[in-house]
């Protein structure tokens, strides 16, 4: 584990960019197996092959709620954090332009964009920390405001968010708050009771289950509609056969226990300041996920660190990837007040299962070493004016 | 022992830096592929044409070139460039049109993307040679310390107009593996290696302009930039300044241009010149576009030292251009060189390029004044 073996280019890979995605748990693995092999019942068969189909999912919805702290029955599959998101804005606030929605600069594509696609929105600023100011919510509420969406932790910096705060405001004004649950599920609590959210997205493959499943927990009573038709799956609210070998994995991967990756993190970060000039830590300041660094080396280009580093087996992330497959500078980082050449000279480190001492310091090496060729670079462009 | 030399590949999808790809492969060289991403076809919608292809940067050139580095099994990244390109090229580009000039924006690409920020983006991840699809060869000539270079083979498709900008220091980390190669070699090479681009159809045109249409283009940049229209109506004059009538920006005109005047005289009228001062485009008869002189600036050279003396050279003052007989005169200003044909030549286009060459030695280039 943690070193990944990809075939086909012969190349160990040190894996540090675990909030794109993670590798599969060994335990996940063995029920997937299981389940991919003895599980081919429709759940929804009345016969003994649909029976055991149909329990393993509802082993798995119990593991999830067990992870999200909430009644299995509120707990919904889906395909993963982009469907749970998209079901969560438009299942409750509706395809069309009635009522207002309140979310954040922060918020992935999942939500931003069904966000605007609705329209009729209130997109809140945060600040150079990385948070959002919860009287910023209190004031761009609305009397027509029907959702507020504010994700719990950042996929960029891992920056929490103070969702008690936000839902002490949401249940005040009685409007139903929605949380993009994607990067904080299994690496800080995410008892959504205590959070005192009504609607919570996960998703599989950033906590070592497989890609293909996620979840929307919907608290009882929450009125939510659903968007795709076909069938009663999952209580009316996503019709579809179930997934079962991927819900099994999901199931799996939330009851895992977990070793805690902070002084992975903290030792990365250490070494990292101590030993590339200048080197800054992106939202030091903020409360954030023990396994995430968005750090920002001055002067230098993350996307041509990012591949040095990546052709020496090294896999990190700066910013996101457009639909070329091209870094764009992180909307994120940029919604901090992090000007361009802020955000396109920082690397998103994230750590996670399978990482060791000795990797991390690997990795700061390998840092330093492609930092340095980069800053004797002179910059690119001018030497000879060649403009007519 | 040392790991072989990195080198980088600039991959658009297409067949020609397909085939280079697959060619140092072949020749157990260490290669990382690169697309640069260098203009966002979801701008401009308004001129999108159902079914163009062949535009540059489109998701199936990135589908294609990372297919081809798939099978080579070569490590791939697509590069953003869409800043630098807007920047050195598009920009220029637009300004270069509303100036009354005819830009290249292929070679501005040459001089300040390709071989500017993807040299630099290559010393980023430690290749020491960029290698491209170009049509043009180069060789370092020991005796006179310098790079030089040549066209390429296919005459049809030579690039070298495109490269004059290039520096010593450029070329001597640039490999353009098809110079010595003609188009049907290298699309029966690429088939032979498994390139499963070997069949698509070349690229034409300016990448970023679809259709070719320039006006059009510029036309809906100014509306995505938010700069109004008005300002570059003007008049079309006759060659004794007479107005004969109006048009909707000296962009929509190029030097030599007969079609779209929208005048009606008795003669065929071509665009002599257009003064972006004050918005005239000047018409005239076709003998009156056949200049004896041009005067190129910020002249670059390539496989010779500056000339001290006047010397002969055979002068392509556009891509399609058969260069012709002329004399190099230096200036005083040494950035600069005056060029005298041996027989007039029609349609001397400001913002074009002159670019000198001895037979197929490229001498060097600059832009038309």
């Amino acid at each position: 584990m943690g070193i990944v073996t990809i075939k086909s280019i012969g190349l160990f890979v040190y894996y540090f960019d675990h909030n794109a995605s993670t590798p599969l748990a060994p335990e996940v693995l063995a029920a997937m197996e299981r389940a991919q092999r003895e599980l081919f019942g429709n759940p929804s068969s009345i016969h003994a092959a649909g029976q055991a189909a149909r329990k393993a999912v509802e082993a798995a919805r119990a593991q999830v709620a067990g992870l999200l702290r909430c009644d299995p029955k509120e707990v919904i599959f889906t395909s993963g954090g982009t469907e749970a998101d998209n079901l969560a804005i438009f299942g409750v606030a509706g395809h069309g332009p009635d009522g207002h929605v309140v979310t954040t600069a922060l918020e992935h594509p999942a939500v931003l964009e069904p966000v605007r696609a609705r329209g009729n929105f209130t997109v809140i600023p945060v600040g150079s920390d990385g948070v959002v100011d919860p009287d910023e919510i209190r004031r761009a509420l609305r009397p027509d405001t029907v959702l507020i969406s504010v994700m719990h932790a950042n996929n960029e910096t891992g920056a929490i968010q103070p969702l008690g705060e936000i839902a002490a405001i949401a249940r005040e004004a009685g409007v139903p708050l929605h949380s993009d649950g994607v990067q904080a599920a299994t690496k800080i609590t995410t008892d959504v009771g205590e959070l005192g959210v009504d609607l919570y997205s996960i998703t599989g493959h950033k906590f070592n289950g497989p890609k293909g499943a996620g979840a929307l927990y919907v608290r009882d009573g929450v009125k939510l509609s659903s968007l795709q038709m076909g069938g009663r799956h999952e209580r009316n609210h996503r019709a579809g056969t179930e997934n079962v070998a991927a819900i099994v994995g999901l199931g799996e991967a939330a009851s895992l226990q977990r070793k805690d990756v902070a002084p992975l993190r903290d030792r990365l970060e250490a070494g990292l300041l101590a030993r590339v000039p200048d080197a800054v830590v992106n939202t030091a300041s903020a409360a954030r996920t023990p396994n995430t660094s968005s750090m920002r080396f001055p002067g230098l280009d993350s996307e041509a660190l990012l591949i040095a580093l990546d052709l020496a087996g090294f896999a990190v992330s700066a910013g996101a990837a457009c639909s070329s497959g091209a870094v764009k500078p992180s909307h994120v980082l940029t919604a901090m007040g992090l000007s361009m050449a802020e955000a396109r000279s920082s690397i998103r480190f994230s750590v996670g299962l399978g990482n060791t001492e000795e990797q991390v310091d690997l990795l700061i090496a390998a840092v330093e070493a492609a930092s340095a060729r980069l800053r004797k670079l002179a910059p690119a462009g001018g030497l000879v004016n060649l403009l007519p | 022992m040392t790991p072989e030399p990195l080198i980088a590949v600039a991959m658009s999808g297409g067949v020609d830096s397909s085939a280079v790809a697959a060619m140092l492969k072949r020749d157990g060289r260490r290669l990382v592929g690169m697309t640069m991403q260098l203009w966002n076809q979801r701008r401009l919608p308004q001129l999108q044409v159902e079914g163009a292809s062949g535009r540059c940067c489109s998701l199936d050139d990135v589908y294609d070139a990372r297919a081809v580095a798939a099978a080579l099994d070569i490590p791939y990244y697509v590069v953003n460039f869409e800043e630098q390109f807007e920047q050195t090229v598009v920009r220029p580009f637009v300004d270069e049109y509303l100036q009354g000039r005819t830009p290249i924006p292929c070679t501005l690409c040459n001089n300040h993307v390709k071989f500017e920020q993807f040299l630099h983006m290559a010393d980023g991840v430690g290749a020491s040679h960029v290698a491209t699809g170009h049509y043009a060869r180069l060789d370092f000539n020991s005796s006179t310390g310098r790079w030089e270079m040549r066209r390429g083979r296919d005459e049809a498709k030579d690039q070298t107009y495109f490269l004059f900008g290039l520096r010593q220091d450029q070329l001597a980390r640039t490999l353009f593996p098809l110079g010595g190669m003609t188009k049907p070699e290298v699309r029966a090479l690429a088939a032979e290696l498994g390139v499963s681009t070997a069949a698509k159809s070349d690229s034409q045109e300016i990448c970023f302009v679809p259709n070719g249409d320039y006006a059009a283009f510029i036309d809906g940049y100014f509306e995505e930039q938010g700069i109004p229209r008005q300002a570059v109506r003007g008049q079309i004059v006759d060659t004794s300044g007479k107005p004969i009538g109006e048009h909707d920006g000296v962009h929509h005109f190029t030097v030599g241009q007969r079609k779209g005047l929208g005048v009606a005289v008795g003669e065929p009228l071509y665009v002599i010149s257009t003064n972006p001062m004050t918005q005239q485009v000047i018409v005239g008869r076709n003998e009156d576009l056949l200049r004896p002189r041009l005067v190129a600036k910020e002249v670059n050279w390539i496989s010779i030292q500056p000339i001290a003396e006047p010397r002969p050279a055979q002068v392509k003052i556009r891509n399609k251009h058969e260069a012709a007989q002329a004399t190099l005169i230096p200036c005083s200003d040494p950035s600069r060189v005056e060029v005298l044909f041996d027989a007039p030549q029609r349609a001397v286009t400001p913002g074009q390029a002159a670019v000198m060459y001895d037979r197929d030695l490229v001498l060097g280039g600059g832009w038309i004044e």
